[in-house]
């Protein structure tokens, strides 16, 4: 936290000060997605242009006629971002090198919730990654449709309320667990798949900034707390990404070209996912017996997580 | 100088829009669409294009593929037929409101259900209401013309629209005929590069497709119905251009033996080179006969169809698809809309044929002329009637 506060002290050198998303938006006080946005810009940079599905992060930053974007941004509809993306990529790419356009490089992004990346951008995406197009795509995972009024997705926790799938008398809410989208872009076999959350804001830029260098797809899974979806109060949006990452329910971690490398910012040692799961109302109606059945699913998961970074790691 | 070849019609489309210096294409396979795709592979993997061919997963992606790449200032190609069409169908009036001069072919093919791969109209049909210029190809000479005018006319700054070429499946697709093949040189002299407007480049940054609210929303919907009509005076000025280079003149209405007609038929597409020969058979046999042929559905030529109609006595609409639980056929229900406030018109007969690939031949439409001479009491005016179908 001292970082971000003393922002002004340490982070010239360390972060872009520019900022190419602008104020003004039209995003909820105490957005971790568009936090995560800024975040992005500034590590991407001025040449960078941005495919973005339908979304909050969309009506939020384009209410015809304004903009709160500086750099080049399109958005098309909800499911195709990553096709979109791939066209801009293939059409800059064929301009540049017929000597349409200058010869200078461009990283194309495209951007997505979890719905747009999880569910229904997903064909389009694993279209993408697989054909190896220069592209990063990032999802900024806030675990539900917010956007439309916090319904489930793929991307929702096992036992979190939302309006598609409640906490009722016969009902714990989502009745299923979180689909894992960073490993299946792994398992597409792309050069570099990371998980960032914007409480770590240099650890965020740093994958971020690895990923534009790398020529061809990769893949940032991006952590983004929503308090309005998630019930809890807007002054806690950093501290809930950070408990996520310190329980071990969003791990941080990379993965190059099969590599893993589990980010320095894991504890030694995880916190009990209450600590987590007790700000939140989406979570309230949870028993002791349900917590505990989460709980043992997240030791697993970081536990197949740390042996896979202890066996492929950069030299295996 | 262009030279006379026999291909078959896909290729050559593929052929014609390679002599377009196109930067990028993103077409996925379907029957019988899928000549286009493969033989633009061809032409991008022996080098004789320098263009990125992206081989998408779905035509969904493929649509959304070339926005993308129109927005960066690419000119950029796609093809595709029925279902991949309907799969298409949300973009469609996103790359319109867009402004992005997209050029697509179709090799119109029914949709399903059931599942059918032969021709008809009933994939176009759905999508008229998208923004997009949609034009109708008779032969393969007229598909390679019109593939080739398609970025000229999209491209030009009064117009800024997708144009699709429609192109009958199989019929048409799939014939080997005899055309003349522009040159590279004669290409280049007719079509200049594209100049967009706005691009997505760092150079000068801007937000593309916005959100709009009830503020501006009908203002943009009023735009885009402005450009679309006022399409036609480019269209028209791109034809003129294209008669005095190749000599082969285009008009949004064709007529045949019409002028003196008492009864016309209207057609769409390829059938019309076989309903000319039905003329042919009537007027032998002393039936004032005559053939409109319609290529320009959007934008619609309101002016040169009633000029076209309006002295004959009675007019058969023919339609290659169907609004279900409607008046019938699309054809039908636009041309009488055009004319039911005109003083002067003929009475209006609709028979929806050839789909699913149905044969039509030559004796159909001369029994369809014969079944409206009959009805001396003028019983089945503005009715319509599945031609030939069992029942």
């Amino acid at each position: 936290m001292s970082i971000v506060e003393n922002f002004d002290l340490f982070a010239p050198r360390l972060i872009n000060r520019k900022e190419l998303l602008s104020s003004g938006h039209r995003a909820c006080s105490g957005c971790g997605e568009v936090l995560a946005v800024r975040l992005m810009c500034k590590a991407l940079g001025e040449n960078t242009v941005i495919a973005a599905a339908t979304g909050c992060m969309e009506i939020i930053s384009s209410m015809f006629p304004t903009t709160a974007w500086r750099v080049p941004w399109i958005h098309v509809a909800f499911e195709n971002t990553a096709a979109v993306a791939s066209g801009v990529e293939a059409g800059l790419k064929a301009l540049r090198r017929k000597g349409k356009i200058d010869d200078r490089y461009v990283k194309v992004v495209g951007m997505a919730g979890d719905g747009g990346t999880m569910d229904i951008g997903m064909q389009a995406l694993s279209g993408a990654m697989e054909r190896g197009h220069d592209m990063i795509f990032v999802c900024f995972d806030n675990e539900a449709y917010m956007n439309t009024g916090i319904q489930r997705s793929s991307g929702t926790p096992m036992g979190a309320s939302t309006t598609t799938a409640p906490a009722g008398k016969v009902s714990s809410g989502q009745k299923t667990w979180k689909k894992n989208m960073a490993e299946i872009m792994v398992a597409h076999g792309i050069p570099y798949v990371a998980t960032v959350c914007p409480s770590y804001p240099l650890d965020f830029i740093r994958k971020m900034e690895k990923a534009k260098s790398i020529k061809g797809p990769s893949y940032i899974h991006c952590f983004s707390m929503c308090p309005t979806g998630w019930r809890s109060p807007s002054h806690t949006a950093i501290s809930m990404g950070r408990l996520a990452v310190e329980t071990g329910v969003f791990p941080l971690f990379e993965v190059e070209d099969g590599h893993y490398r589990v980010s320095p910012d894991m504890p030694k040692k995880l916190r009990p996912i209450r600590d987590y799961f007790k700000p939140q109302g989406r979570f309230r109606h949870l028993k002791d017996d349900e917590i505990d059945k989460i709980q043992e699913r997240v030791n697993i998961e970081y536990k197949k997580l740390t042996e896979k970074a202890k066996f492929l790691k950069t030299g295996n | 100088m262009g030279k006379r070849i026999g291909m078959e019609v896909a290729i050559a489309v593929a052929e014609a829009v390679g002599l377009c210096d196109i930067d990028m294409a993103a077409v996925y396979p379907i029957t019988p669409q899928s000549h286009i795709a493969e033989h633009l592979s061809d032409l991008v993997a022996n080098g004789e294009i320098d263009a990125e061919f992206v081989t998408v997963e779905s035509e969904h992606s493929a649509m959304s593929a070339v926005i993308g790449a129109s927005g960066a200032g690419a000119r950029a190609f796609t093809a595709t037929s029925s279902q991949g069409l309907m799969l298409m169908h949300e973009l469609l009036p996103i790359a319109s409101a867009m402004r992005l001069p997209i050029c697509m072919a179709i090799a119109n093919r029914a949709v399903s259900g059931p599942l059918n791969i032969l021709n008809d109209h009933t994939d176009i049909m759905p999508q008229r209401d998208c923004g997009w210029i949609a034009l109708f190809v008779e032969n393969g000479q007229e598909a390679i013309d019109l593939s080739i005018q398609a970025f000229k006319i999209a491209e030009h700054k009064d117009v800024m629209l997708p144009v699709c070429v429609n192109i009958d499946g199989f019929q048409l697709t799939h014939m080997v005929e005899p055309f003349e093949m522009p040159s590279k040189e004669e290409v280049d002299k007719f079509l200049p590069p594209f100049v967009p407007h706005a691009t997505l480049h760092p150079a000068k940054p801007v937000t593309m497709g916005a959100f709009a609210m009830s503020d501006y929303f009908t203002e943009i919907m009023k735009a885009k119905d402005e450009a679309l009509k006022s399409s036609k005076k480019v269209i028209l000025e791109v034809w003129d251009e294209w008669a005095k280079l190749f000599g082969r003149s285009y008009k949004p209405v064709e007529t045949y033996k019409a002028d003196d007609a008492d009864v016309l038929m209207l057609t769409m597409g390829s059938m019309g080179e076989t309903a000319q020969m039905a003329i042919d058979e009537l007027r032998a046999k002393g039936v004032k006969a005559g053939l409109v042929k319609l290529r320009m559905w959007r934008p619609f030529p309101f002016e040169e169809i009633k000029a076209a109609i309006k002295n004959a006595k009675k007019l058969i609409v023919t339609d290659r698809a169907i609004t279900f639980g409607g008046p019938g056929g699309p054809v039908f229900a636009e041309i009488k809309s055009a004319m039911c406030t005109e003083t002067q018109r003929p009475l209006i007969y609709n028979y929806i044929y050839g789909l699913g690939g149905r044969d039509v031949p030559v004796g159909d439409f001369v029994g369809m002329f014969e079944k409206v001479l009959a009805d001396t009491e003028n019983k089945a005016v503005g009715t319509y009637e599945f031609w030939g179908v069992r029942e």
